[in-house]
């Protein structure tokens, strides 16, 4: 695949990163052709509603993957701090920001769990997000006995709104997801913390003998995806108009994927976190487009499934390839 | 009260008696802890164990399709000495060890949920369940040209094509047979989507559909989170007059009923079948005869407007007889 003259070439623009777009633009075409309804503004428009949970999910697991370490919580963090948020403010009539904030706090909470098992007890994160995954999880169905929440005041619900450009309907929510994108690409591509985020990753011993402490990042990392998860949280249900506790079953693993699919490398240091957002629209262009189309669903998770090994070989060989 | 010695022997003998024949045990195993619907089971049958003075064993998977969980339980509880077993089975993973218990002279029933090799079923008439709703529909309609939407659960669950296939031969279009786990399609469905039991992906399923065809004027959802989430969309979509209708009958599609986001639903009945189950443990335990066949525990259509032609109940009844929170 790559000579070694080529090898340094190949690590700057990696080719794998231009993978998740040209496999998007592939997709669209190809959809575009079997539906005339499915490249209309609107239609895409709601693709992105769509994806936004599991897009903001993947910000702070793409984080998290970045410095080699794996989040398998996400989701029932997510779950939990929704049921935290609407149950906070109509069960106990907080105030509605208040019991938002009472949600992210809760999320942000679990990430600094997570963090500080894995830094001070010096537990794999896999190890130790596979355990807070049962604990939300319980403590969703136990404080929510397994029963949505509803008639949630209107300013929880907001981000699920829509305002138009033209004639399609854009939804807040969505904006939100973009912001958060870019403002944590810039942060992770030109902040000293956002570099040291990837030193981390690609090597922790040769990061700590720069003098960047790996455990305040790791900790800072798992902390703010956590507070990402509650923002997910937020916008999960701004979209549905309740709190669920069945939220977040899938979109845990979907999180990881779309992270996959974006080309993220598993094994940390590499990747471009617009990448994640690319990600998780392709499994929901998927899901539109089949559903256009006329086809079960069960051949979208059959294509994720695919796309998700194309992926990490693609990663694989470019790792090979600028060795 | 006066002092009867007769009647203290008579006692005493039957403790003696009783705790050397030892206490019946049934067990339960439900497909999840919290669900209101496995709530509300588990309340019936420990108020019918309560009544007849039987031990009840209960345990779950952790979610629905933990199989798993299930088989344990199942050995775990004839190990205990549970003569019946009463399972909403969460798949067919569970047969081989139905069978094995089967053997040492366990009776199995399986509740809700049918699986092969049970020794009797009682559970709901899905297909029947689905028929109710297809018929309200029809009549809502009022002989305007239907385009119809159906969320179903998953491919491939014999309860989803049952309400699928029921709904379609209620509104009057050809579908399989209750025997069927395939769904029928007709040229009034002009979109079909699966949305997974789940509001979040009963929505998305829905405006997937009504990007497909925005005349969309009746939606079949396989239960009421579904329908819950069917309605955001199409509100959000700014659409109205569409026909939602449902299964299952829980407290919280009652009151989607009674606000008319639902405009019917058919309600089933958790409860009968766990305190049915738990009377034919107690029935093996004296006679040694097993159950057998299938029980329907019933189904009333509870609907926000009563139609001329079509026998449904209102919300009130509904809201009596419903699980989960009031």
């Amino acid at each position: 695949m790559t000579t070694l003259s080529s090898g340094n070439q190949a690590r700057a623009i990696p080719w794998g990163a231009l993978g998740p777009w040209l496999a998007l633009l592939a997709t669209c075409i190809f959809f575009a052709t079997q539906s005339d309804r499915f490249l209309t503004g609107e239609n895409l428009s709601l693709v992105l509603q769509q994806v936004m949970v599991v897009g903001v999910l993947a910000i702070g697991q793409t984080l998290i993957i970045l410095t080699a370490g794996i989040d398998l919580s996400c989701g029932m963090v997510m779950s939990l701090a929704g049921i935290v948020m609407t149950k906070f403010a109509v069960d106990y009539g907080f105030d509605p920001y208040v019991a938002i904030a009472c949600g992210l706090g809760m999320a942000t909470l679990f990430g600094l769990i997570n963090g500080l098992l894995i830094t001070k007890v010096k537990l794999p994160s896999f190890i130790v997000t596979l355990g807070t995954l049962n604990i939300a999880f319980a403590i969703t169905q136990i404080y929510s006995e397994s029963q949505t929440v509803r008639d949630l005041p209107s300013e929880m619900t907001a981000l699920g709104n829509t305002f138009s450009i033209g004639s399609t309907e854009v939804g807040y929510g969505t904006m939100v997801m973009i912001v958060l994108y870019v403002l944590a690409w810039y942060m992770l591509r030109d902040s000293s913390p956002g570099r040291h985020v990837y030193a981390v990753g690609n090597n922790p011993e040769a990061a700590r003998l720069t003098g960047i402490s790996v455990d305040r990042v790791l900790l800072g990392v798992y902390a703010l995806a956590g507070l990402f998860y509650g923002i997910a949280a937020l916008l999960s249900v701004a979209r549905t108009g309740v709190g669920d506790p069945q939220a977040g079953q899938t979109e845990n693993l979907d999180a990881i994927t779309a992270v996959v699919l974006g080309g993220t490398s598993l094994f940390g240091g590499r990747g471009i976190l617009l990448g994640s957002l690319v990600g998780a629209v392709i499994v929901g262009v998927f899901r539109n487009g089949l559903t256009l189309m006329g086809v079960a669903s069960v051949y979208q998770t059959l294509i994720t499934g695919v796309l998700v090994i194309l992926a990490v070989a693609a990663d694989q060989m470019s790792r090979k390839g600028a060795r | 009260m006066k002092f009867k010695p007769s009647a203290l022997v008579a006692a005493l003998v039957f403790t003696a008696t009783s705790s050397m024949a030892a206490q019946t045990v049934v067990g339960l195993i439900t497909k999840t802890e919290t669900n209101p619907f496995f709530v509300k089971m588990k309340e019936g049958a420990q108020a019918e164990a309560k009544k007849l003075g039987i031990k009840l064993l209960t345990a779950s998977g952790k979610q629905d399709g933990d199989t798993a969980a299930q088989i344990t339980a199942l050995e775990n509880m004839a190990a205990a000495g549970a003569k019946t077993i009463l399972i909403t089975a969460s798949g067919d993973a569970i047969i081989p060890t139905v069978k094995k218990v089967q053997a040492k002279g366990v009776q199995v029933i399986a509740l809700d949920s049918p699986f092969d090799g049970a020794d009797a079923l009682y559970a709901t008439d899905n297909y029947k369940a689905g028929e109710l709703i297809g018929q309200y529909a029809k009549a809502a309609m009022g002989g305007k040209p239907a385009k119809i939407a159906m969320l179903d659960l998953f491919p491939g669950h014999p309860v989803g094509a049952q309400r699928h296939n029921g709904f379609m031969v209620g509104y009057g279009l050809k579908a399989n047979d209750a025997k069927s786990n395939e769904l029928s399609t007709a040229p009034e469905i002009v979109c079909a989507a699966d949305s997974f039991g789940d509001q979040a992906k009963g929505q998305t399923a829905m405006e997937n559909c009504l990007q497909k065809n925005p005349d969309i004027n009746v939606v079949y959802t396989i239960n009421e989170p579904a329908a819950a989430g069917a309605f955001n969309a199409l509100q959000k979509a700014k659409k109205t007059g569409v026909t939602i209708v449902s299964v299952d009958g829980g407290c919280q599609g009652i009151k989607d009923t009674a606000k008319g986001v639902i405009a019917a639903t058919s309600q089933q009945y958790p409860l009968k079948m766990a305190s049915m189950g738990v009377q034919a443990g107690a029935e093996y335990a004296k006679s040694g005869k097993k159950a057998t066949g299938y029980v329907d525990t019933g189904v009333t259509l509870i609907a926000n407007k009563a139609i001329k032609g079509v026998d449904s109940k209102d919300t009130k009844v509904g809201t009596d007889l419903c699980w989960g929170k009031k």
